[in-house]
């Protein structure tokens, strides 16, 4: 009977799928948005209830025995090359399909009241549930393209997300409409998704199998720590993760990818589909703790977007887009994680923060509907006495996302920190603490001049108000999460002794227990007396960022002005994100655009390749032009023209004798 | 049999049954064409039913003689990749009948006539079995080609209808060369005669001395690129998709440039396979060039139609490098990849054709906002062009997929790069049709031309969603159709493999079996 639960794993992807295409085929001629809401929510609430009754079964069972293959038919087949769809439903899958369907039915929700009134109420439905089908497929997926499958099938909806409003204009780096941003989030990612198409091609020609179960296994029998096929492959797989997980270099879709509605910011943006990058990693942990290279680089490149993010998310005055680059820096924390082989803490704040962002996202999304559509952050203020729902559900995600005790953010990241500074990597915990101040800062920055003080928009035109059931419920669901979560994965040091287990550790230890062998990592269980010194280290600094931002922005009304021109000239290069938009247009787009039509169209295929095939028709007619002329019609030319024939017919045969 | 002869000469009766229509009868001649060309494709239905897929030889197979001293003869039948090409003639032909309706005005009877003879002359390609026979069909294609460009194209469609004309015949002149050159070398063996015979002709090419082979090779292989079209034969077919009607478009870039990679496999691989060994890799990368240069070309286009027409060229570079990989997965990804490029292409020049009825422009920057005011149009646009872009879950990323692996595998080619570049061919696709796409769909309506643009009518939604159902189906689950070329494509690659390593290496089948166990 066990079996057969796990089975239905099928059901969990098909739900949301048949959603889709109810509200995509038959959704435009109904009228009533709650039947659309209501049937797009149920498919996604469906799933959740599947997924869970699955997680139970799991549960029950030991744990050597909760990794399952549900194979459902062959997808492509060609020669010796078959690919399934199938699906692997083990602790790492489930965990995240817990965390996609069940965010993922509070955003649904959510979303009957935030989009009620828009006049593509259906197709917006369709395309989350969609979201969701494709989402599943990424982390469900037993082998490396169906996981594609869902890696790009989610980039789509993406697109179709932040481009959801097409006739609306958003400001960004040589972006003008939604569009704009949408079709740059693709193509960055593209970038990215080549790397990953690479990857498999390596990985096919060296295993002859896509299966990670196999891949995985494979390398770590037949490959030593450091192989240079095993760091290319994870190298090449790393560059797909920086595009999805919006990671240095190519991050720079995701501040604009919040032209689309907020609840898309919420769930693709933040909770789900940005944390593709870290599942793809933790999947693969075997292969990537074979290559120390690699660890160190995910390690460099994660603590380095931690930092510039959170420096980025000092001066913006959107709210939407310091909760972007929140998002970016949030996610360099879990890359950092990930590349010092803490695989389960980076999987935590995965978790954690797909609570906490997601309730401050659509905790904005109240705040922008309470506003009408007001975004910026210096014409609010005062908002607590209008939404205070609203307000203290965003306090709490605020907290948590500092990473105050004893909400789901302190416990997280407290255990990144601690594995970063435990394995000696002390610069990566020095600057990533930095970027915590810097978090602590800016999203009391953003608490003050949302909330707090003064009231600068204009009484006349803006009425703030409380949002409706539909949109505060799940905000108050988030905020509870984001205050007990953290308690699945206590740290040892936390634990009274070991009375308390840490869940979530016990939870994933079979999946990440091949790479920590390799990694040499034993299971420490002594406390340091320095744990708790670096602990209390991390939660002042957390303070005093919050600390300093009240004494700014508590009652300032002029301060983000003040501020910028205090410091112009660092101002200006982090309110322009590090010139990093312009860097590319100016060096990469604006030259392959010009080579493309400057040369290779206008002279090398127009002059060029086209010129020798018109050039060759026209000698062919210029000589018959010239032949033309001896057939001129004269009788006398032609006896001419016969005469010297067999005169030199003639001397050619005398010759010849 | 039986229903194979019907396939190709229904569209044969359905021109001359036009030809005795009164040219007044404009309802009767369109529905007529159309009928006949859904008959044809009801009749390579029982094909596809009848279809032994276990098999690698040709099958439905016929054999007439009809000029005996030159052993030439009316020699048809199909194997798996010939069934899929006729599936695809049949399939989009009607489609493009139906498109024409609308559009066509003047002299319609000699129209559909020549759209009727057209798809004979292709299904004969497709099924000949015979070097001269397929020489005729293939040169009985430029006729109604040339007169549906030339009479119904755009402004410069002499100059596009003669281009194109010339383009082909010189290398199918050098095509006749060596079909004829190949029959006298039969003459020349012991106890032979001149014989025109496909079957025959593949017992003894391989005998042939290699550097004879060689030009042989290029003879055919230049008649074929130049349709593909190759990088860099290619400047035909911007012009030729620009200036032809919708309807020739989609003929175009659905069937007509398949013949080339058709014939490329038929001819060039099983025929002369020593020398595809010495030139697979100089082809593949001109290939790979055309994948670049294909996408960064189309990227700076500003008439949508010669955009799609740059696709084509990167698109069958896909085509072509899974050929020269000559592995089971290049090939079938090569073959699935025809399929696919003629459905998405085909489809999106239909959408090109649908909003140029509307506007009589294919200026980019004459669009912009088109979602509001035609969204189903919007919706099918989009899957045309996310098909186009290779999405996984829709046709396009099957073929592409397949055919980059075989190139990365290859144990001829033997070379990474050739893939690894041509990957990056994804990221250009994405460039240009998503570029294109915004600029034409986002943004708001501002044109006032654009204003009262009516969404699909009846007919044209008949002409995409039958079009949109296979690039789901092939998407999701190819193997319906990959299955029935795949005993062919298996046989082939054996022979190569025996021919140049000395025995049938399926490697990876042999270390998949030990990874399992």
């Amino acid at each position: 009977m066990n079996k057969s639960m796990i089975d239905l794993i099928y059901l969990v992807p098909l739900l949301p799928l048949i959603g889709f295409f109810i509200t995509g085929l038959f959704g435009k001629k109904q009228k009533s948005e709650a039947l659309i809401g209501g049937i797009a929510s149920a498919a996604v609430g469906g799933a959740f209830v599947v997924t869970a009754l699955i997680f139970m079964t799991l549960v029950g069972h030991g744990s050597e025995e909760r990794s399952h293959i549900v194979r459902l038919f062959t997808w492509m087949q060609a020669g010796s090359f078959t690919i399934d769809v199938s699906y692997q439903v083990d602790q790492l899958s489930i965990l995240y399909t817990l965390i996609i369907t069940g965010i993922g039915t509070l955003i649904h929700i959510y979303s009957i009241g935030y989009m009620h009134g828009d006049k593509s109420f259906p197709r917006f439905f369709a395309y989350l549930n969609l979201f969701i089908f494709m989402m599943l497929n990424l982390v469900l997926a037993s082998n490396f393209l169906l996981t594609f499958l869902g890696w790009e099938g989610v980039g789509l909806c993406s697109y179709l997300l932040i481009g959801f409003w097409y006739e609306r204009k958003f400001d960004g780096s040589f972006i003008v409409w939604t569009g704009d941003a949408a079709k740059k989030a693709f193509i960055v990612n593209r970038i990215g998704d080549f790397g990953v198409l690479v990857a498999m091609f390596l990985m096919y020609n060296q295993f002859h199998t896509l299966d990670y179960t196999a891949v995985n296994a494979q390398a770590a029998a037949g490959f030593q720590p450091g192989a240079t096929l095993i760091t290319t492959i994870t190298l090449l797989l790393f560059l797909g993760c920086t595009g999805k997980s919006a990671q240095i270099p190519l991050g720079v879709w995701l501040p604009d990818a919040m032209a689309g509605p907020t609840p898309v910011s919420a769930l693709i943006h933040a909770a789900t589909m940005v944390t593709a990058g870290i599942f793809l990693i933790a999947r693969n942990a075997t292969m990537f703790a074979l290559s120390p290279t690699t660890m160190a680089v995910v390690a460099g490149i994660g603590v380095a977007t931690a930092l510039t993010a959170a420096l980025v998310g000092l001066v913006q005055n959107d709210i939407k887009k310091v909760l972007a680059y929140s998002t970016v820096s949030q996610l360099g924390f879990m890359f950092i994680a990930l590349g010092v082989g803490a695989f389960t803490a980076g999987v935590f704040h995965v978790m954690t923060h797909a609570f906490f962002k997601a309730l401050l996202f659509l905790g904005s999304g109240s705040v922008i509907h309470g506003m009408h559509e007001e975004q910026d952050i210096q014409k609010m203020g005062g908002l607590k006495k209008y939404m205070p729902i609203t307000y203290k559900t965003f306090f709490i995600g605020t907290l948590a996302i500092a990473g105050i005790f004893p909400f789901a953010g302190f416990f997280s990241k407290d255990e990144i920190l601690w594995n970063a500074f435990s394995q000696g990597h002390w610069v990566l915990w020095a600057v990533a603490v930095i970027a915590a101040f810097c978090t602590a800062f800016y999203m009391f920055r953003l608490l003050y001049l949302t909330f707090g003080g003064k009231e600068r928009f204009d009484h006349h035109h803006i009425h703030p108000h409380e949002s409706p059931k539909t949109m505060t419920f799940p905000l108050i669901v988030l905020a509870f999460l984001s205050v007990v979560g953290g308690f699945l994965g206590i740290p040892y040091a936390l634990s009274i002794g070991g009375s308390i287990p840490n869940l979530l550790e016990h939870w994933l230890e079979p999946i990440f227990a091949p790479a920590m062998e390799i990694l040499r990592r034993p299971e420490v269980h002594e406390v340091h007396a320095i744990e708790y010194g670096l602990m209390a280290a991390s939660l002042m600094i957390a303070i005093l960022g919050i600390l300093l931002a009240r004494s700014y922005y508590k009652n300032a009304s002029d301060q983000p002005q003040a501020m910028a021109n205090r410091f112009s000239g660092i101002y200006k290069l982090l309110w322009r994100k590090w010139m990093l938009d312009e860097v590319y247009q100016y060096f990469i787009v604006d030259v392959f655009y010009t080579i493309s039509n400057g040369f290779l169209w206008k002279i090398f295929d127009v002059k060029i390749v086209d010129g020798v095939v018109n050039g060759t028709a026209r000698s062919i007619a210029s000589a018959s032009e010239l032949l033309r002329k001896i057939q001129s019609g004269i009788a006398q030319n032609y006896a001419i023209m016969m005469m010297v024939g067999i005169v030199a017919i003639l001397v050619w045969l005398g010759l010849g004798t | 049999m039986g229903m194979l002869l019907v396939t190709l000469f229904l569209p044969l009766l359905g021109f001359l049954a036009v030809l005795f229509i009164n040219n007044d009868q404009s309802k009767g001649i369109k529905y007529t064409a159309l009928g006949v060309s859904l008959l044809s494709f009801f009749a390579s239905l029982f094909l596809y039913f009848g279809f032994d897929h276990t098999q690698s030889s040709f099958q439905f197979t016929m054999n007439a003689m009809w000029i005996p001293t030159l052993d030439a003869g009316f020699r048809v039948g199909v194997d798996g990749m010939s069934l899929l090409m006729v599936l695809l003639t049949t399939f989009i032909t009607p489609i493009a009948i139906l498109c024409s309706f609308g559009s066509i005005q003047k002299r319609e009877k000699e129209y559909y006539a020549w759209m009727l003879l057209l798809q004979f002359g292709m299904l004969g390609v497709f099924v000949a079995m015979d070097t001269f026979l397929f020489y005729v069909f293939w040169e009985l294609i430029l006729i109604p080609m040339y007169f549906l460009i030339g009479i119904w194209g755009g402004k410069d469609r002499i100059y596009a209808a003669v281009k194109f004309f010339l383009y082909t015949l010189v290398g199918s002149l050098l095509m006749l060369v060596a079909i004829v050159w190949l029959g006298i070398y039969a003459q020349g063996l012991p106890g032979g005669h001149f014989t025109a015979d496909l079957m025959k002709l593949r017992e003894i090419a391989p005998t042939i001395p290699l550097e004879i082979q060689k030009w042989l090779f290029l003879a055919f292989a230049l008649s074929f690129c130049i349709k593909v079209p190759l990088f860099p034969f290619h400047t035909w077919l911007p012009d030729a998709h620009v200036q032809a009607p919708t309807a020739g478009s989609v003929i175009l870039a659905g069937v007509l440039l398949k013949m080339g990679t058709y014939g490329l496999i038929r001819f060039n691989l099983e025929l002369f396979p020593q020398a595809m060994f010495e030139y697979a890799t100089p082809i593949a990368w001109l290939a790979v060039v055309g994948i670049i240069y294909g996408a960064l070309v189309a990227m700076v286009q500003t008439d949508i139609k010669k955009l799609v027409a740059y696709s084509s060229v990167s698109h069958l570079g896909f085509v072509v490098l899974g050929i020269c990989s000559m592995t089971p997965e290049g090939l079938q990804g090569a073959i699935i990849q025809m399929v696919n490029h003629g459905l998405s292409t085909g489809m999106l020049f239909l959408c090109v054709g649908i909003i140029y009825e509307r506007r009589h422009t294919r200026e980019i920057s004459e669009f912009g906002g088109i979602t509001k005011v035609m969204p189903k149009f919007a919706v099918l646009f989009t899957i045309a062009m996310l098909a186009s872009v290779g999405l996984p879950g829709l046709n396009g990323f099957v073929g592409e997929y397949l055919t980059l692996l075989g190139g990365f595998t290859s144990p001829f080619l033997n070379n990474h790069w050739l893939s690894i570049i041509s990957a990056t061919g994804v990221i250009f696709a994405a460039v240009y049709l998503l570029w294109m796409f915004q600029r034409v769909m986002f943004g708001t309506n501002d044109n006032p031309k654009n204003h009262g643009l009516h969404d699909l009518t009846a007919s044209e939604y008949w002409q995409l969603i039958p079009i949109t159902i296979l690039i789901i189906w092939l998407g999701v689950y190819p193997k319906t159709f990959m299955v029935i070329s795949e005993q062919s494509t298996q046989a082939l690659v054996g022979k190569l493999e025996t021919l140049k390593f000395g025995k049938t290496i399926y490697p990876l089948v042999e270390k998949k079996a030990q990874a399992q166990k």
